[in-house]
């Protein structure tokens, strides 16, 4: 073992611009996420299982006829998707720090922000898994129909929304002792015009409100992924610096 | 087999490593304090000092990983943190931490970094990685599975799979067995071998003096004695060490 070790071979790879690697690096970040995941499901189970446990609680808790069922799924439904985001945000950023892998991201030679692109993209196909899950469960508890083409795209935008700012914060509080608890006291303050917004379109097609009444919240969470993303693009480089 | 297409060093450049009155601060607290640095292309510099002298403050500047309060980092050439993209191409980084994950197979973490260092053709170059580390057997179980030494041997693979101008050791001895370190010497031993530059950090006397061609001592935030190997041969580098330390 030792011999092997110093016969050192000659080199066959050849390295292209690190301008050139921007879709190759966000590509090979969200193959190493689903890999992981697909392989632990540690992330996904614990978010799959918070969501339901949220669903559940409501149900016995709110013992309501099916018109206030309705008026309240919206809310019941964002709380859900909020709570379960944010294990998800908080560990999929832990296991990067944990054994110093963050480090090994930050050392490649690529623009940082596809780093956090990235891991936008992973963790919004897991908070995407978790909740069509949940939408056919919550549907069969509550008699509520959820779907409905309007309220997917909202929850979509929604999700978008949540998690670019959460994914930023993330890799803010991941860097502090306290990361468990920083993460939803810096989010949730955050985030709240995402939710509002997502929580208007989303009751607003439940109760079958007009089209201009919905326009509103959903031209909101539009302009509001689009600000996340373009703020978390340019500040990613100096949140994950020291 | 074609060899690597390396990457060009700005040809204004002479020395590999410039560091210039290197200051670093957390908020009222200051770890360097005037840092002067250089190295030579092809030099093996082992980085010496007590614990909380600012060693690995110091390679993570030179690593790009944390910005410098004040003063000049230089790198092949390229200028931190400006040029930082330039330099990160051009450095491998060995940590006492694996910077591995877990949940992945040794060949799977080389390919995910072979992928961030835009590495055409990786498959090879992973196979040849894992060769060179004594792995190849092992390419398909998880890292997890992996004793520390066999995580750091990965690590180390890891860090030269881009074929870099400059390497950083920080503490690469830190948990291992005596077989594992052995191992570790004989890959620092081909690295140095093959005209890399190496920096590396260690508490490790006995193989810091085996392996490096030059000592510098890091004490209270600033090089307090460096001194060549030749320049050694009338002394031995722990009584140079505890001089340095005294003085």
């Amino acid at each position: 073992m030792v011999n092997k070790a110093t016969e050192m071979k000659p080199i066959t790879a050849s390295r292209n611009q690190p301008s050139g690697n921007f879709i190759k690096a966000v590509s090979a970040v969200v193959w190493k996420d689903l890999r992981s995941e697909f392989r632990s499901r540690e992330l996904f189970s614990a978010m799959l299982v918070f969501s339901l446990l949220i669903i559940l609680i409501f149900n016995f808790a709110l013992e309501l006829d099916i018109k206030t069922r309705q008026s309240v799924t919206a809310g019941v439904l964002w709380s859900t998707f909020a709570f379960a985001g944010t294990l998800g945000l908080n560990r999929s950023m832990a296991i990067e720090k944990d054994r110093g892998c963050l480090d090994g991201l930050l050392l490649a030679p690529v623009d940082r922000s596809a780093i956090y692109f990235g891991k936008v993209i992973s963790n919004l196909a897991f908070m995407l898994i978790v909740e069509i899950i949940v939408l056919p469960v919550y549907s069969v508890l509550y008699n509520v129909n959820l779907f409905q083409p309007g309220l997917l795209l909202v929850i979509l935008l929604g999700s978008i929304g949540y998690v670019a700012v959460g994914t930023l914060l993330a890799a803010m509080s991941v860097q502090t002792r306290t990361r468990d608890i920083l993460l939803p006291i810096l989010l949730f303050p955050v985030v709240i015009p995402v939710l509002l917004a997502a929580v208007k379109a989303s009751s607003g097609i439940l109760t079958g409100a007009d089209f201009a009444e919905i326009l509103l919240p959903i031209n909101l969470l539009i302009a509001y992924d689009i600000i996340f993303i373009a703020v978390a693009f340019m500040v990613f480089d100096n949140v994950v610096e020291e | 087999m074609s060899r690597v297409k390396r990457k060009a060093l700005r040809p204004t450049h002479k020395t590999m490593i410039t560091v210039k009155k290197l200051v670093k601060r957390f908020g009222l607290k200051t770890i360097l304090r005037g840092v002067d640095f250089e190295v030579q292309p092809g030099e093996f510099v082992a980085l010496l000092g007590p614990n909380g002298a600012g060693k690995t403050t110091f390679l993570r500047i030179l690593a790009s990983l944390s910005r410098p309060s004040v003063g000049e980092v230089n790198i092949a050439g390229y200028k931190l943190p400006h040029e930082a993209a330039q330099v990160r191409a051009r450095l491998g980084v060995v940590s006492h931490l694996p910077l591995l994950y877990g949940d992945l197979t040794a060949e799977e973490n080389l390919r995910f970094y072979a992928r961030m260092y835009n590495i055409s053709k990786y498959e090879l170059r992973v196979t040849e990685i894992l060769e060179m580390v004594g792995l190849e057997a092992r390419r398909r179980d998880l890292v997890r599975t992996f004793s520390r030494g066999m995580q750091q041997r990965l690590a180390i693979g890891r860090a030269v799979l881009h074929d870099p101008d400059v390497i950083l050791f920080d503490e690469p001895y830190t948990g291992l067995d005596q077989d594992a370190s052995s191992m570790l010497d004989d890959v620092l031993k081909t690295v140095a071998a093959k005209g890399r530059t190496v920096v590396m950090t260690s508490h490790d006397l006995v193989r810091a003096e085996d392996l490096a061609t030059r000592f510098d001592i890091l004490s209270r935030g600033v090089i307090s004695a460096s001194a060549s190997r030749k320049e050694l041969r009338k002394t031995n580098l722990l009584t140079f060490y505890r001089q340095a330390l005294a003085g």
